[in-house]
């Protein structure tokens, strides 16, 4: 299992746009991702809506947690993503 | 006569009979099924069917408003592929042998009340999507055909409230206006009605089913609509109207072309911009990139010294949504009339002549590396040119451009990704600049005149002071021969110059500029397509009558 944490800098947050991108991403990998809120709530990141649940605002630090056989390459693609987009 | 207020989205004026346009009212029965498998199967169709619509409602968006517009229903698309909310009315179905819309509303309105709940304004309001696109599937599960809705003869349209679909469905040949009873002025419909030019007035409490099929002008000039307007007010504001709608049709006829004289000379009409809320109008006016984008508005709308982080976040959603436009963001110009609390400016006697724009830049230096590398960070997303104010010196571009070469080290270090195409210029818009155009011309990709403070420091004039205004001449010889000077001396180094002032925008100068050969022209949105049909009117082969400056 591989995790790491990353803040928000988007003023909105994980708001719709990047919510749908961050799905499309997460979907092209086989293992399963999760991200936690600040409060420790979690949501499959495959799901937009529950992840538009947490409230994700920002300056608000999230975990996100990859397992699965593809999860080095995933982790690192999520990542970069988030950076770029979030 | 009735008349009643709210508030407009945009100044315009719509003449016609009003029609009452109620949401479809969805009366679903309870009954149970025995075979959950065909209704399965039925709401399977409708959730294809309404992604298929809500694709055609993000293509009409798009060209009807721009791309940012557009991103909610690209949105309403990945919800109806969100594995929870499916699961959610196909257990409805499977568990409770519910019929498809049953479940639709429900498991769609259980959705829309987690989002309800939230603290956030932002997902609070998301609420009303998930309603908007669940009432899409309900209505194609019931065969509701919500096109008769607007009736057949064009119409003010007065409802409740739109939905975005709503207002994007809707048949704009049957559209004269609207009016609702509630939303904001930065809910998508009046972002929607804004950019499609629809006059609109929202928060209209007095709105009455009284009104259907009565004789109405919706005035957005004046905030009002008038429900059987006398003889008078029909006449003015008839004439009024025909105005607008000239102008407009002038200018949609313009729109995709060049902006090319008679004889065939080109040159690039590009737009001045104040934030990421004016991107819109650059698409809608047709600009071919953005001359000015004022830096100045990440400053002003934070309490506190802008981070590299959300500068970055700024400036890429600009470059991003106009790409692949130019887009030339100068940086900060704060100082003289624009002081901001928490950048501890000393007052000063003069502040036109004292501490502001790059002065402050190359003085502060951390200050001015944020800027620079969140620039050329979001560069990547783009097209970018960086411009820098207020120059008087060579030693100062030097200066500037040695900083912005040393972020770029860094961040090329970080391993962070930095275009190699970026247009490096100057302001042009003080009289030293000018005279030395030809030395500063070789350090830069371009020039461009800031012609309001050019003529201030060049006819001593106080642009600030009302007295002044019988001495001052915007059209005085001595500014337009810098004009001529600094294009002239731009061109003999390869450096592409253009008008970025007022100026830029006086069509009574547009030929002096055409023939002194200037590149490119910058003014506010609403001027780039008359401005544009100026140009195309203009024939530089023909003898001037009045000499050039």
């Amino acid at each position: 299992m591989k995790e790491f944490k990353y803040t928000i800098t988007d003023p909105v947050g994980i708001h719709a746009r990047p919510a749908g991108l961050l799905v499309k991403e997460v979907k092209k990998h086989a293992s399963a991702i999760k991200i936690a809120n600040k409060d420790g709530k979690s949501a499959d990141a495959k799901k937009l809506l529950a992840l538009m649940g947490l409230g994700i605002r920002q300056g608000d630090e999230i975990t996100v947690t990859v397992e699965g056989d593809d999860e080095a390459e995933a982790a690192a693609a999520i990542e970069a993503f988030l950076k770029a987009n979030l | 006569m009735q008349v009643a207020t709210g508030s407009s989205i945009l100044n315009g004026i719509a003449i016609g009979k009003i029609r009452i346009y109620k949401a479809p009212k969805f009366e679903i029965k309870e009954a149970l099924v025995d075979d959950p498998a065909p209704e399965l199967e039925r709401f399977e169709q409708a959730r294809v069917k309404v992604q298929d619509q809500q694709q055609v409602l993000y293509d009409k968006a798009v060209k009807a408003a721009g791309e940012e517009s557009a991103a909610i229903f690209q949105f309403h698309m990945d919800m109806l592929d969100d594995d929870d909310l499916l699961d959610a009315v196909k257990t409805i179905i499977t568990d409770q042998h519910h019929t498809a819309e049953y479940a639709a509303q429900h498991g769609f309105e259980n959705t829309a009340q987690m989002f309800k709940d939230m603290d956030d304004p932002y997902f609070q309001a998301r609420s009303a999507d998930v309603l908007d696109v669940g009432n899409s599937v309900i209505s194609v599960l019931l065969g509701l055909d919500t096109d008769s809705l607007q009736g057949s003869e064009p119409s003010i349209l007065v409802a409740e409230d739109l939905a975005p679909s709503e207002t994007v469905r809707l048949d704009k040949s049957l559209l004269l206006g609207m009016i609702t009873r509630e939303g904001s002025s930065t809910s998508h419909t009046a972002i929607l009605a804004r950019s499609m030019n629809l006059p609109t007035l929202i928060q209209c409490k007095d709105i009455s089913d009284d009104w259907d099929g009565k004789f109405a002008i919706l005035d957005g000039y004046n905030s009002c609509v008038y429900i059987e307007p006398t003889q008078d007010l029909i006449d003015s504001l008839t004439k009024k109207r025909n105005e607008d709608l000239r102008q407009e049709a002038l200018l949609q006829e313009l729109k995709g072309k060049t902006n090319t004289t008679i004889d065939g000379k080109t040159i690039k009409v590009y737009a001045n911009i104040g934030g990421p809320q004016d991107v819109g109008a650059v698409q809608v006016n047709d600009a071919e990139g953005v001359g000015l984008f004022r830096s100045e508005f990440v400053y002003l709308n934070s309490t506190e010294d802008p981070s590299e982080e959300v500068q970055f976040q700024a400036y890429k959603r600009v470059l991003e949504t106009l790409a692949p436009k130019l887009v030339i963001i100068r940086t900060c110009d704060i100082g003289a009339d624009k002081t901001i609390d928490y950048m501890n400016l000393a007052k000063e006697e003069n502040p036109a002549l004292g501490f502001r724009a790059i002065r402050i830049s190359l003085s502060r230096k951390d200050f001015f590396k944020r800027q620079l590398r969140a620039l050329l960070r979001a560069s990547a997303y783009g097209n970018l040119g960086i411009m820098f104010p207020m120059i008087i010196s060579l030693r100062e571009v030097r200066e500037c451009k040695e900083i912005l070469e040393e972020c770029r080290k860094e961040l090329e270090a970080e391993g962070k990704n930095v275009s190699d195409k970026i247009q490096i210029g100057i302001m042009v818009e003080t009289p030293a600049a000018a005279i030395c155009a030809d030395a500063l011309a070789e350090e830069v990709d371009f020039f461009s005149l800031g012609t309001n403070d050019l003529t201030q420091y060049t006819l001593a004039i106080d642009r600030q002071n009302a007295k002044l205004e019988p001495f001052s001449d915007t059209h005085h010889p001595a500014v337009l021969k810098e004009i001529q000077m600094t294009i002239e001396a731009g061109h003999r180094h390869g450096c592409w110059v253009g008008i970025c002032g007022e100026l830029g925008a006086d069509t009574t100068l547009t030929e002096t500029f055409l023939r002194m050969g200037v590149d490119e022209l910058s003014v506010n949105p609403r001027s780039v397509l008359p401005l544009r049909k100026v140009i195309r009117s203009i024939d530089l082969s023909r003898n001037p009558e009045e000499g050039n400056a």
